[in-house]
């Protein structure tokens, strides 16, 4: 937090810059088959209140029994995270009433979280990299849904949710602007994925956000915070913030005072707006639950879990750069995705990586891209591209054909050795064959060749001929030394 | 014959292994007696039918040889545990007409052990009191009386029905919980016997929650080896309740002949209370002579942290309460006030559905909980609960066995006698038995004598954890000593 400030995040107000802190609660749902103290499963998408055991609806003498996966996968995840994973954690009753809260509290974790202290290293596209602070990672119940559009007088409620199992990811205030925050969340879902115990998916509510911002002068003592709940995308994290800065600012320099409170984002508006105050706040009267025993873990069990662990995106983006010589940031977006990143080795194996980096990066993403696919649903496999790194590394095609054959295994598949061959796409290496072309093209074109010996430079339009009338397959390098020695120009 | 009514569990299986009688027939006796004796409001639902059918079943099982440990035994449910089909309320307006589609364990290991159901039984709403006045259905009348008199006495609480039920032999042994006391303080005040095991020796899946951290579920008998028989049914390790213990049940009756000679009996000099009946003291002392003469030596010991047991019980207790009740909302089941909004449905229908005394526990706890006032009580009660721990784990270090007290302060008192002005007067009920709660271990009410009305008067032992067996073997010579019980004659019809 005593690091200097960088004067291009500070916001610009009427009477002096201004310096936004974010920190973030982070709601992830364990990816486990069965909720966090019930039997009942935990899929997506099922009828309303389908998979509802006696103890996710509280029925009277119903207890909770903790299920051993989601502690693993609560652990992993702190081991993810670098974080201090406590052998002896507690959980604790949230007591409130909501009819979406069948047990009238939420088991969670209050004073004794399962993993407490660690970090997260975020890169920037545009700047050097940066650390957020982890303050605890606890597990708690998720509550079921309360629906009010379906009836005109009465509400509906869907137990489906309630009791799915939760991480609450809490960070340090370590970021300073709504970029820095979009890029921890983004990172923050990288790592879970990677690891495996969140699919990241904000559409289905898998990841949501509850935003703390505040602002201050630089250099000045954190101000009050606003508590922004429930912000269901990245972008909207990034808008939130944005509007919540210039708020908060707009209040201070009119002379006013920040209100401790929290605040819901609208899309629609791209506004926050007030939902209840300090004073408002619920006692949620927190106890240890005296249904469960406090979880206790063998060392050897977060050791096994350790052992297990998957490689990292930071651990991959240095090998990346280590073991293929790629840039950090090619490696940086190889490894944003796992399955990218998968993808991008399986070519790599045994090829130029960074040739195989090219050709990831910029064909095969920005074609998906541009057809909003995902790299699951590729009609490009790892091994046709692989293929045609090899056809352009061995000579039989030209870069500018890769882009060609590239274009038929995207659109009709089949392997891009056999393209090649079929559709006559190799490249004319033979020098006989290139040098009558080149003959042929100057023959034709007495005048252009006067004007060349003046002019050197266009020797480059007797290459393009030459290229067009071979169909684009002569082998480029070849044919520029043949014309320029047939032009006599250097 | 004798009345069927009058045997023990033991004397009802040896008849029905002997074919002196059937199932059926000891099942019906037993509800010709329910049905005779709805004055006193012992049982909330009687299931005729559906004792007759298990009687049945049973009556083919010991036909067959394959009799299980409470074969044909008719038995009644304390209404706090859920039993499937059958309505279960907790003797509460608010679980309404509450039919569960689930068994407890403990009434599911019963089950499977061969008894008989004759119905649900009457208890304080929620566990919630010690003279079963708080029950949503009215008071439980006691069978006994005092002599001479025709006032009706309560038969303690909260398991007074199942304690009536027993003494007025509507159940050869009747199932029970106990928080603070509801099992062994009913025993005391109807001449029964009533063990609370240790903290974890029986399932609470199944049982409405009063306080999760100190419920436990025991039996009330006529006699210690009767209750010996239900608790080794009804104990055992579930998966399904976290705090229950992983551990094999011993064999419980084996335990009840093997005598105390040798045994060390602490004798605590903290529950030498101000103003203890002096009829209470000659009770206890005679306890201890009589222990003493079947070859156990007393030690006089001190658990220093007695005093401050009753009022950490009244902050833990209604502060889980005050949680474990928050899912009777009106939402899912049971009773539904209709209000304006959500806010004012919960308001009328709590306001509705729960009892004063279940009330008053829930502010309690909800007021003990609060931000600012947490620390001052809630965790202040933990911390004694710990101490209280650490002086029986002194005591027991030090050599004893088991611990010898008074059960109750007193005999039973009058319905509307206690309580209805100051409530604190009526949890003094709990005085000699919270403490056990609190520490988790085993604690067994075993009649001892009678007060000068004639009423009944209890000796508890309190055990190490998860030592019952010393409990039955001590708690049987007490009895011994003391003589079978004469349970009164229906006057109730």
């Amino acid at each position: 937090m005593n690091a200097p400030v960088d004067p291009k995040k500070l916001i610009k107000g009427a009477t002096g810059d201004w310096e936004v802190v974010v920190g973030m609660e982070i709601h992830a749902q364990v990816t486990s088959q069965a909720k966090l103290f019930s039997g009942a499963s935990t899929g997506f998408g099922a009828a309303p209140n389908s998979h509802v055991s006696l103890v996710d609806a509280a029925m009277p003498g119903m207890l909770p029994v903790i299920n051993l996966e989601c502690v693993r996968q609560a652990v992993r995840t702190g081991l993810g995270l670098k974080a201090q994973i406590n052998l002896r954690s507690i959980f604790d009753r949230k007591n409130y009433f909501y009819p979406d809260l069948p047990q009238g509290y939420q088991i969670s974790q209050y004073k004794h979280p399962i993993v407490g202290e660690g970090e997260v290293v975020v890169d920037m596209l545009d700047g050097p990299s940066f650390t957020v602070g982890i303050e605890r990672l606890h597990l708690e119940q998720d509550a079921g849904k309360s629906i009010h559009d379906l009836h005109p007088t009465m509400s509906y409620v869907d137990l489906n949710r309630s009791g799915v199992a939760l991480m609450e990811i809490v960070s340090k205030p370590d970021m300073r602007s709504s970029e820095e925050a979009k890029a921890y969340v983004t990172k923050l879902r990288t790592i879970l994925r990677y690891l495996g115990t969140c699919d990241g998916d904000m559409e289905k509510g898998s990841l949501r956000a509850d935003v703390n911002v505040s602002v201050r002068r630089p250099g000045e003592p954190l101000g009050t915070r606003c508590e922004i709940k429930n912000v269901n995308s990245i972008r909207f994290i990034g808008q939130a913030i944005e509007y919540e800065a210039r708020r908060q600012i707009g209040i201070l320099e009119d002379g006013g005072r920040i209100d401790q409170e929290t605040r819901l984002f609208d899309p629609g508006k791209g506004e926050t707006r007030s939902m209840r105050s300090k004073e408002e706040a619920h006692d949620y009267r927190y106890f240890p639950d005296p249904d469960l025993l406090p979880l206790e873990l063998e060392q050897g069990f977060v050791d096994d879990l350790a052992t297990r662990l998957p490689e990292l995106p930071d651990e991959k983006k240095a090998r990346f750069v280590a073991d293929y010589g790629l840039s950090p940031y090619d490696a940086g977006v190889l490894v944003a995705d796992r399955e990218q990143a998968d993808y991008f080795e399986a070519v790599a194996k045994g090829r130029d990586g960074k040739a195989a980096a090219n050709w990831v990066i910029n064909e095969l993403f920005g074609r998906l891209n541009k057809e909003g696919l995902d790299i699951a649903a590729s009609p490009v496999s790892a091994e046709q591209l692989g293929e045609i790194v090899d056809l352009i590394a061995d000579g039989t095609i030209s870069g500018k054909i890769a882009k060609d054959v590239f274009e038929i295994a995207w659109s009709e598949g089949g392997s891009p050795r056999r393209i090649v061959e079929e559709r006559g796409m190799k490249q004319v290496t033979d020098t006989g064959a290139i040098e009558a072309a080149v003959d042929a093209v100057i023959a034709a074109n007495p005048d252009k060749v006067e004007q060349a010996k003046a002019k050197p430079s266009l020797a480059g339009w007797f290459v393009g001929q030459v290229m067009k009338t071979t169909g684009g397959k002569a082998n480029p390098q070849a044919v520029n030394a043949l014309v320029k020695q047939k032009l006599g120009v250097e | 014959m004798t009345d069927l009514t009058d045997l023990t569990l033991a004397e009802a299986r040896e008849g029905l292994a002997k074919k002196s009688f059937s199932a059926r027939e000891l099942t019906q006796a037993h509800l010709d007696a329910v049905a005779k004796a709805r004055a006193l409001n012992a049982y909330v639902l009687e299931t005729p039918e559906k004792a007759l059918a298990m009687a049945d079943a049973s009556d083919a099982r010991l036909a067959k040889g394959e009799a299980g440990p409470l074969e044909g035994l008719p038995i009644g449910v304390k209404d706090l545990f859920c039993t499937e089909g059958v309505r279960s309320t907790a003797c509460s307006r608010i679980l309404d007409d509450f039919t569960p589609r689930y068994e407890s364990t403990v009434t599911a290991n019963l089950w499977r052990a061969g008894a008989v159901m004759l119905g649900k039984i009457n208890c304080d709403e929620f566990a919630m009191g010690s003279s079963n006045e708080t029950s949503a259905f009215g008071p439980v009348v006691s069978p006994w009386r005092r002599a001479g008199s025709d006032a009706a006495l309560v038969p303690g609480g909260s398991s007074g029905g199942s304690a009536a039920a027993v003494s007025a032999r509507l159940a050869l042994a009747a199932t029970a919980t106990d928080t603070g006391g509801s099992i062994r303080q009913p025993a005391a005040f109807t001449g029964t016997v009533g063990i609370k095991p240790t903290y974890g020796r029986c399932s609470r899946w199944g049982i409405v929650a009063f306080a999760s951290s100190l419920d436990q579920a025991g039996p009330i008998t006529k006699s210690v080896e009767d209750a010996a028989m239900m608790l080794q049914a009804m104990a055992g390790p579930d998966a399904k309740d976290t705090t229950c213990a992983d551990m094999p049940v011993p064999d419980y009756r084996a335990a009840v002949s093997r005598g105390v000679r040798g045994l060390r009996i602490g004798i605590p000099k903290e529950y030498r209370v101000e103003g203890m009946p002096a009829e209470i003291e000659a009770l206890w002392q005679q306890g201890q002579d009589w222990l003493r003469a079947a070859g156990a030596e007393m030690v006089e010991i001190s658990l220093p942290h007695t005093k401050y047991a009753l009022p950490a019980y009244y902050i833990v207790a209604p502060a889980e309460a005050s949680s474990n009740l928050a899912r009777y909302d009106g939402v899912r089941y049971g009773l539904r006030v209709p209000g304006r909004d959500i806010t004012d449905m919960y308001e009328m229908t709590r306001a509705e559905g729960f009892g004063r005394e279940v009330k008053r526990r829930v502010m309690i706890g909800t007021y003990v909980l609060s931000a600012g006032y947490y620390d001052a009580y809630y965790l202040r009660a933990q911390k004694i609960r710990t101490l209280i721990k650490r002086d029986f784990e002194e005591a027991y270090a030090a050599g004893v066995d088991a611990i010898l007290t008074p059960a109750t302060p007193s005999a039973a008192f009058g319905i509307g006698e206690k309580g209805s002005g100051d409530p604190v007067e009526m949890y003094l009920n709990d005085i000699f038995t919270v403490t056990v709660n609190m520490a988790g271990l085993p604690g067994i009410s075993v009649p001892a004598g009678f007060d000068a009305q004639g009423l009944p008067l209890g000796l508890q032992l309190i055990g190490r954890a998860f030592d019952e067996e010393t409990l039955f073997a001590t708690g049987r010579v007490i009895e011994e000593a003391a003589g079978r019980v004469t349970y009164p004659q229906p006057w109730w019809g």
